[in-house]
């Protein structure tokens, strides 16, 4: 299981990984629908806005902000906790320990494989985002562009983090799924998902700014739609981030390890 | 009439199956009752937030929007505890092919599949929901409207209807596009937009929510009712509605066991 053999298996993984997501095409249809949250919200602070615009935001500034919204849950999805908990369940976690390479990189080709098609989804609302709204939010600089991509890979990490935290959580208890609903739930709230953070009253902005959720979702959309004026403004942000990654980090191997040792493989 | 009091017969032991099988986990009442504390939790920060920035929106003050919320939380236990359960088991029979064995039994099988299992811990969506109620009214300083908590009940059955309608629709889609195990998360990520008043949406979507899925029937004419503002004609089109919804349900599920092949044999 050395690294050597990860990083020459890891095309392959991303080729079958790449295969599945064409195959269940239908399936992620249905998920794309599931995620269109960001176009109800956006239908209803347009009905807050047509009196008069909140803070920064009129009515375009929040349909760049929910169409971003909507691409960057595309960009930044994960099912790997649905899918360790069903494979822990039914024992056919057994079939990929039994591989010589490492399950949770296993599980990060597929859903790293998911990004075309999730991007072939994205890129239209993109463009009907810029025909409605102009380029004029977008990010002005490439600095900011390559911020942006920074703060993605890092909302990536700690999405899919989560999720195989949580789904580990299946090999010590049935409920893990449970665990995930409220992780969920604390995500719709807290991650700029459903509300821009801006808009939160100080003092739940400040606790915002400390959990993770922030960073799967907001902070990408606001550098995609110029929310920072600088590129200094961005640091505690990405501290932040990054400080999340590491500490999920730590906590799924953790998590991993030590359940690992108590699997059965019932079934399998 | 023999035939109905036979299937209230059963329908008496499918559910006492479900409560049997709910004592059995009898501590899921303490996790579902937090549970359904912290999601109505969650589906009141937006609100805060929103009512932070004005005083009404879209014609709802924060106590009537309160209302509305009070009956999503309501229908959701409805949808979670009487609904879903069932339903997804269906999609299950209908992947390995099980489906079958429900086919044989002398019972209609729509029948027999809806009414398999019930959560009763849902049930504390209720008390959720009536804490909420009770909040709303009395941030208002008034009671709810007499005639209008009856309108709001007929309501209630009819949402339920038409809840239960779209669920049956949807699974049939299962006997077309086999792998379908997150339909549940569709649906219910499309409930969701039923937490906020009809009237925030406008255009493609009020249709939508209206006459597609009326998502308007469930939560906000039953809040309109109880404050005494829902016009007579809007109760009378959401029951027939309903009952066109069930109609139709009813149709595309007959249709469908037409055309079912077993899966695995």
């Amino acid at each position: 299981m050395s690294v050597r053999n990860t990083l020459r298996a890891f095309p392959t993984l991303l080729r079958v990984g790449f295969s599945e997501a064409v195959a269940y095409r239908a399936e992620m249809l249905i998920w794309v629908l599931a995620t269109t949250m960001p176009l109800v919200m956006l239908a209803l602070w347009s009905a807050v806005a047509r009196e008069a615009p909140i803070g920064r935001f009129g009515q375009s500034e929040f349909t760049a902000y929910f169409l971003a919204d909507f691409i960057v849950r595309q960009l930044t999805g994960s099912w790997a906790s649905w899918q360790l908990s069903f494979e822990v369940r039914t024992g056919t976690l057994s079939m990929r320990l039994l591989r010589p390479i490492h399950p949770l990189m296993a599980y990060a080709a597929e859903q790293m494989a998911a990004l075309p098609m999730r991007i072939l989804v994205a890129l239209p609302v993109a463009a009907i985002g810029l025909w409605l709204v102009g380029a004029k939010h977008l990010p002005h600089s490439l600095g900011m562009w390559a911020l942006w991509l920074l703060a993605m890979v890092g909302a990536w990490l700690i999405t899919f983090l989560a999720n195989v935290a949580i789904g580990s959580l299946a090999l010590y208890m049935e409920s893990s799924l449970k665990v995930m609903d409220a992780w969920v739930a604390l995500f719709f709230v807290f991650s700029g998902y459903l509300i821009p953070v801006e808009l939160f009253p100080s003092g739940l902005r400040a606790v915002t700014n400390w959990l993770p959720f922030r960073y799967q979702i907001g902070f990408g959309v606001e550098l995609l739609t110029s929310g920072y004026a600088t590129a200094a403004d961005t640091l505690p942000f990405f501290l932040r981030q990054w400080m999340w990654v590491a500490i999920l980090g730590g906590l799924t191997v953790l998590i991993w390890r030590r359940g690992l040792r108590r699997f059965g493989a019932y079934g399998g | 009439m023999k035939t109905l009091a036979r299937y209230l017969r059963l329908f008496r032991v499918q559910v006492r199956m479900s409560l049997l099988v709910g004592m059995q986990y009898r501590y899921d009442f303490v996790i579902d009752g937090l549970l359904s504390i912290f999601w109505t939790i969650t589906a009141l920060v937006p609100l805060f937030v929103i009512f932070h920035q004005r005083q009404t929106i879209a014609g709802w003050s924060f106590p009537a929007a309160l209302l509305v919320t009070g009956w999503f939380t309501l229908l959701e236990g409805v949808l979670e505890g009487a609904i879903n359960p069932s339903l997804s088991g269906v999609v299950e029979h209908i992947r390995k092919g099980t489906l079958d064995f429900v086919l044989l039994k002398p019972a209609d099988a729509q029948f027999l599949v809806s009414t398999t299992k019930f959560e009763p811990w849902r049930a504390t969506n209720v008390l959720t929901a009536l804490a909420l109620f009770v909040w709303a009214f009395l941030q208002m300083g008034r009671a709810p409207d007499a005639l209008g908590l009856l309108e709001a009940g007929v309501l209630l059955i009819a949402a339920s209807l038409v809840l239960y309608s779209l669920w049956i629709l949807t699974v049939s889609l299962a006997f077309r596009v086999v792998k379908v195990d997150n339909l549940t998360y569709l649906f219910s990520s499309i409930y969701d937009a039923a937490r906020w008043p009809i009237s925030v949406f406008q255009g493609f979507l009020r249709f939508v929510f209206t006459f597609v899925i009326p998502l308007a029937l469930m939560t906000t004419y039953p809040a309109q009712a109880m404050l005494g503002q829902l016009p007579g004609w809007k109760l009378l089109a959401s029951v027939c509605g309903a009952c066109a919804f069930a109609a139709l349900a009813r149709a595309v599920w007959l249709r469908s066991i037409r055309h079912y092949t077993s899966a695995s044999s």
